[in-house]
């Protein structure tokens, strides 16, 4: 089932356009990864999709419902975990919950005891009634996520939920993802890991320059652009010229030093490969969604 | 400025109850600081009432029949409406707004701009509530009430705060940084200080500065309303006043709530 549909969605300021008349859609209970380099577009669309930013053209619904025309509906049923920490400072952990609760107009005892969960959950208890300074960025973090949750989302918004964390905290907001997607949420996440994205999502989504280019499971994904294995050997002129001949077809990217073969040969060419021209510094590994998104927006930093 | 932005900026805010959610998030947290909250409004007037109404009112001469520290003990109230509201919807307003993004925060959820922007407002003109009523506490103590009209300065203190907050989001509303609140500080705040019949009667000003007075500047209106409410002497010059106040707020919240709807909404 189709939880939100975009058709040629666009955002435009006055010196560029943010989204290009984008085409997708959400299924319900799925988890789907924006992927892309900053300035891509992914935050932009997720702040149309909780109706933060008003679409400038195209069409843009929420279980049916237009952004621009009912945007308190589907704001009730949107939880979101923006980017930038926006905590209230001027309250405790608890009362951030509680009073972020009172906006969506949950009864007070029902806001305490979901808030309570909440901080049970997240593994932030000992922490109630600290105020928001005192925390580390991992703990703000889960608190963030907990209050996204408060009114108990259908749909979860999550922007770059483990930018700077440790991995023991990545480890942990991963584990509670797959648990809320157990629950049936339906999660949209934009992250700049792919491992993160290969490890959550079903499905993503890789924006470049505002535009969708390409889509599918992350599986699918690497079979498609990179194959199964990747070849990494050390740079020299002989070697490249084997590799050249061995390959014809192969894509031989060069990066500091190392050569990186990328052919849609199926597993273990690469290994019968070596026996034959043993190569320094070689080693096989399985390709990945990394491999996918450099190839399809290139080395090229942004900004 | 084309015609559309002009109209776009008198739009009609749509606003519902959840208004008052946000004012509530502003109320607790200054339940949480009330100590810090209160001791300006209470310590300011007996500074003020002792050093220009004991000492400098020696040196006066009575003024309309009024001893001077009679005079200026009105003025004191409404200074109060005056500061509380505006530092409150400009400094207040722009911490939240830009350095703790509470903004973004609320209208993630069924709140809209419009709501939170007038949630503020109406926090704004509570704070000149609170304040005010204050500084009448301290001028009750010090005698200087002589009518029973007084009781109506709280409902005064709202309305003109409101009117103060809605100048005041206008203000940050083209504020770029928060360092751009000292041009209004001390070239709108200061001078109506000064100069709306506070602390000499408008009438020592030259005519064109006293025409000026009452034209634009909200404090003027603040005053006579204050004044005659302690003093207990209703004259025709407070339906004017009245009737400015009645027009400029309606202006200004409106007017306020677009801007700051267009600085936010990109």
């Amino acid at each position: 089932m189709v939880l939100i549909r975009a058709e040629n969605l666009t955002k435009k300021y006055d010196d560029y356009v943010a989204v290009d008349s984008i085409n997708f859609e959400v299924f319900k209970g799925e988890c789907c990864g924006f992927l892309g380099p900053n300035g891509a577009g992914k935050t932009t669309t997720i702040r149309m999709i909780h109706c933060f930013l008003p679409v400038a053209s195209g069409k843009l619904t929420v279980a049916g419902l237009s952004v621009s025309e009912k945007p308190r509906e589907i704001k009730k049923m949107i939880g979101v975990a923006p980017q930038e920490e926006n905590l209230d400072p001027d309250f405790t952990v608890l009362t951030n919950l509680i009073v972020y609760a009172r906006y969506f107009d949950i009864p007070k005892a029902t806001a305490i005891k979901r808030s309570e969960e909440m901080l049970k959950f997240f593994q932030l208890e000992e922490k109630r009634n600290v105020i928001i300074d005192q925390l580390s960025t991992g703990m703000k973090r889960r608190l963030i996520l907990a209050r996204a949750l408060i009114n108990e989302p259908q749909i979860l918004l999550l922007d770059e939920p483990t930018t700077g964390l440790d991995p023991q905290a990545r480890h942990m907001i991963w584990d509670k993802i797959r648990d809320l997607k157990k629950q049936g949420v339906t999660i949209i996440l934009t992250t700049h890991y792919m491992d993160e994205a290969a490890e959550l999502c079903d499905r993503t989504l890789i924006m470049d320059h505002g535009k969708i280019i390409e889509q599918g499971a992350p599986a699918d994904l690497v079979k498609k652009h990179i194959g199964d294995e990747v070849l990494e050997v050390d740079y020299n002129d002989q070697t490249m010229k084997t590799l050249q001949e061995k390959f014809p077809e192969a894509r031989l990217e060069v990066l500091s030093d190392r050569i990186r073969v990328f052919t849609m040969q199926p597993h273990g060419v690469f290994e019968r490969f070596l026996r034959k021209f043993p190569t320094s510094g070689a080693t096989i590994r399985n390709a990945n969604l990394e491999d996918v998104f450099l190839k399809l927006t290139g080395r090229m930093l942004r900004e | 400025m084309k015609p559309k932005r002009v109209t776009s900026s008198f739009k009609l805010p749509r606003l519902t109850y959840r208004v008052w959610k946000v004012w509530m998030r502003d109320f607790d947290v200054f339940k949480k600081t009330w100590k810090v909250n209160f001791f300006p409004p209470l310590l300011e007037p007996i500074f003020y009432l002792v050093a220009l109404g004991f000492g400098l009112g020696q040196f006066v001469q009575k003024i309309e029949g009024l001893s001077y520290i009679q005079f200026i003990a009105p003025a004191l109230v409404a200074i109060s409406i005056m500061y509380s509201s505006f530092f409150e919807c400009t400094y207040g307003s722009f911490v939240r707004m830009y350095y703790q993004k509470t903004f973004d925060a609320i209208i993630s959820t069924p709140i809209n701009i419009e709501e939170v922007i007038a949630g503020e407002m109406l926090w704004g003109a509570t704070r000149s509530l609170v304040s005010s009523s204050i500084v009448l506490c301290v001028v009750a103590a010090f005698g200087l009430i002589t009518s029973p009209l007084f009781l109506l300065i709280p409902l005064v203190a709202f309305f003109c705060g409101l009117m103060f907050s809605a100048i005041a989001m206008c203000f940050t509303s083209l504020a770029p940084s928060i360092d751009f609140f000292n041009y209004p500080g001390f070239l709108f705040i200061t001078p109506m200080f000064l100069l709306s019949g506070t602390f000499f009667p408008l009438t020592q000003l030259p005519p064109f500065m006293q025409i000026f007075a009452n034209a634009v500047l909200p404090l003027t209106h603040t005053v006579t309303l204050t004044r005659a409410l302690l003093l207990g002497n209703l004259e025709t010059q407070l339906l004017i006043s009245l009737a400015w106040i009645a027009i400029v707020t309606p202006v200004f919240f409106i007017l306020s709530i677009n801007l700051m709807k267009r600085k936010l909404i990109k």
